[in-house]
């Protein structure tokens, strides 16, 4: 809101000016048409990307499409459905899992990282910083590749590393109870564009604040809770959200690591299901059992979940949040 | 002075908490990587040995040449850098333009479409997946890379977002003389803001890069005929094998991986900075 007023003044100023204001309908005219040449590739990309597609998706939602033959209206059959399909009570479960632990894990450590790296007067801070990005440069599937043998019950390098302390780890892909957990500490590896941002948030946290903390006495604990927190807490709830949406959407870690463990399941979702996410399920259905209808009506599912999600975390956060610190 | 020397105690233990934490985290973080690679130097007997060995004594750089004969590599990474490489002109000539016409082009739709943007980016893919598959397919064109290309010349949501959050900050002085001296806007465009912006275009490029580097879902839909496999595809299908050769895998892991991170070397100037400066609020 606060933006619309210095856009205007900044518009008008160069209309003062002698370039814009000969012919000025004149001008205005042209202007539109040179703003909609310009826009032009989104625009065309928005009809026949997002607009036609959401719209045939909707329309799919309620036919029992399936690519080759049928496009029959059902009316709300695959909604109908839908509330009674274990497999998606199961995936949702499964996706709710993920967001509730994966989420708060992978901010904390991505947070952490960026505290440790924020550490005045310690040599090699680039250095540290690299190591720790590097892990999100490697390729979704190339670490899926890595971590399944990381995560090797037998040989791998957690459980090996676990034995010398006397512990014997879990068999991490094949334990239902611990398939889950895997992906959780595969994506937390691969923290780090979390971390760079709250990293430059902690960096623009006005140095002042600290030095006056530190003359009324609150040590570095009291500092962190009274002062980066509230800060920080814009690009906090920014990181949440985006973090949340992506965990509804996780589709490429479960479908790589469950194609190996599992072969014959209906559902296939991993040892008893376990990875069974609601995007690889919604996956499944519209591109192996081409029931597209069905898939359609789980994706606007979905659509609106995000929404919802969204809306209520932004509502509950935003008394929370502090912008005065920006 | 009590007090005083109780602080300067407490700051010194921080220090060394946080020196050691650095320490601890760099090796977790660095652990999987060197397994990798020891990994992809080993071989298939040495990996199973117990107890663990963390070198090889002769590291099997042979690993590397089985892998492209297995797999053939070299057709995927020609067709991976395809979809990488195209997607980023496509972005790096869609997206300013569109940022533009947002930012510096006095007109109203600006203010309608920026919106509709950002509300565009809150839609998940899945949604538009099933859809576009059957457009693609009606239009004969799967099995081929033009679904994973075409889209990018008509700009991204978030790339058009970042490059319109960085171009809101150009002066507009510039570009008023250019207009006075009669330059046009395209000529405005790709002779003074594209220099202007080459920060944010080389992390958007590197960003774009990046994702379809990784993609496994594009090319799991619409690539069906071997030849055409990207490196995710390839990767995933060799590993579908019931006794997977981890040397192997961990070989071709390697071979995938290296090249994001030369470019990141090379880019690293500019796009840390850009990640954090530009992915944040407004």
């Amino acid at each position: 809101m606060k933006q619309i007023p210095a856009k205007q003044t900044q518009k008008t100023k160069p209309a003062k000016s002698n370039v814009l204001r000969l012919g000025s309908r004149r001008q205005r005219l042209r202007y539109n048409a040179l703003g909609i040449l310009f826009a032009s590739p989104w625009i065309i990309g928005f009809l026949c990307f997002t607009i036609i597609p959401v719209g045939m998706a909707i329309y799919y939602s309620f036919t029992n499409y399936n690519l080759f033959s049928k496009c029959d209206w059902i009316g709300l059959k695959n909604y109908i459905d839908i509330f009674h399909d274990k497999y998606v009570a199961k995936s949702l479960s499964n996706t709710l899992y993920a967001t509730l632990i994966g989420v708060p894990l992978g901010q904390i450590m991505a947070l952490l990282l960026a505290l440790l790296l924020n550490q005045k007067k310690i040599p090699g801070i680039p250095v540290f910083r690299t190591v720790f990005y590097l892990p999100t440069l490697v390729p979704t599937v190339a670490s899926c590749m890595l971590f399944m043998w990381v995560l090797n019950g037998q040989y791998g390098l957690l459980n090996t590393f676990l034995g010398f302390f006397g512990l014997k780890g879990p068999y991490w892909l094949t334990d239902p109870n611990f398939t889950k957990l895997s992906l959780i500490i595969m994506d937390t590896w691969a923290c780090g564009t979390g971390m760079v941002i709250y990293l430059a948030a902690l960096r623009s946290v006005p140095e002042t604040l600290y030095e006056a903390a530190e003359l009324d006495g609150a040590g570095p604990v009291r500092q962190f809770f009274s002062i980066t927190l509230p800060s920080i807490s814009p690009t906090i709830q920014f990181q949440v959200i985006m973090s949340i949406i992506s965990h509804f959407q996780y589709f490429t870690q479960a479908y790589v690591f469950s194609s190996i463990t599992d072969t014959s399941a209906v559902a296939g979702g991993g040892p008893a299901n376990s990875m069974l996410f609601y995007c690889l399920y919604l996956y499944r259905k519209a591109f192996l059992q081409f029931r597209m209808g069905y898939a359609s009506a789980m994706a606007v599912l979905l659509a609106i979940i995000v929404v919802i999600t969204t809306a209520v975390v932004m509502y509950f956060s935003e008394k929370a949040v502090s912008y005065d610190a920006e | 002075m009590k007090k005083i020397d109780g602080s300067i105690l407490s700051q010194r233990i921080f220090r060394a908490v946080g020196i050691l934490g650095l320490l601890f985290f760099t090796f977790i973080f660095f652990m999987p990587l060197f397994w990798m690679v020891r990994t992809a130097l080993m071989s298939d007997a040495l990996v199973f040995s117990v107890p663990v060995r963390w070198l090889p004594d002769v590291p099997m750089w042979e690993n590397f040449v089985t892998v492209f004969q297995r797999m053939d590599m070299q057709k995927y990474i020609v067709n991976t850098l395809i979809t990488s490489v195209l997607p980023v002109i496509g972005i790096l000539f869609s997206c300013p333009l569109v940022a533009y016409s947002l930012t510096k082009i006095p007109w109203k739709g600006g203010a309608i479409i920026f919106p509709i943007i950002l509300f565009t980016m809150m839609i998940p893919w899945q949604v538009t997946q099933i859809p576009m598959y059957s457009i693609w397919s009606n239009l004969g064109l799967t099995d081929s890379f033009v679904p994973l290309i075409l889209p990018t010349f008509f700009g991204s949501g978030y790339y058009i977002y970042l490059c319109r959050q960085y171009m809101k900050s150009l002066p507009t002085s510039v570009m008023e003389a250019a207009r006075i001296d009669g330059a046009n806007d395209i000529r405005i465009l790709y002779t003074i803001v594209y220099p202007m912006c080459k920060s944010v275009l080389t992390t958007i490029a590197v960003l774009v890069f990046i994702a379809n580097w990784n993609n496994l879902n594009g090319p799991l839909l619409y690539l069906q005929s071997s030849s055409k496999y990207t490196l995710s595809i390839g990767l995933q299908q060799f590993r579908k094998a019931d006794n997977p050769e981890w040397p192997l895998l961990m070989a071709a892991s390697t071979v995938f991986t290296a090249p994001l991170i030369v470019l990141f070397f090379f880019a690293q100037k500019y796009f840390l900075n850009g990640i954090s400066t530009t992915s944040g609020l407004k």
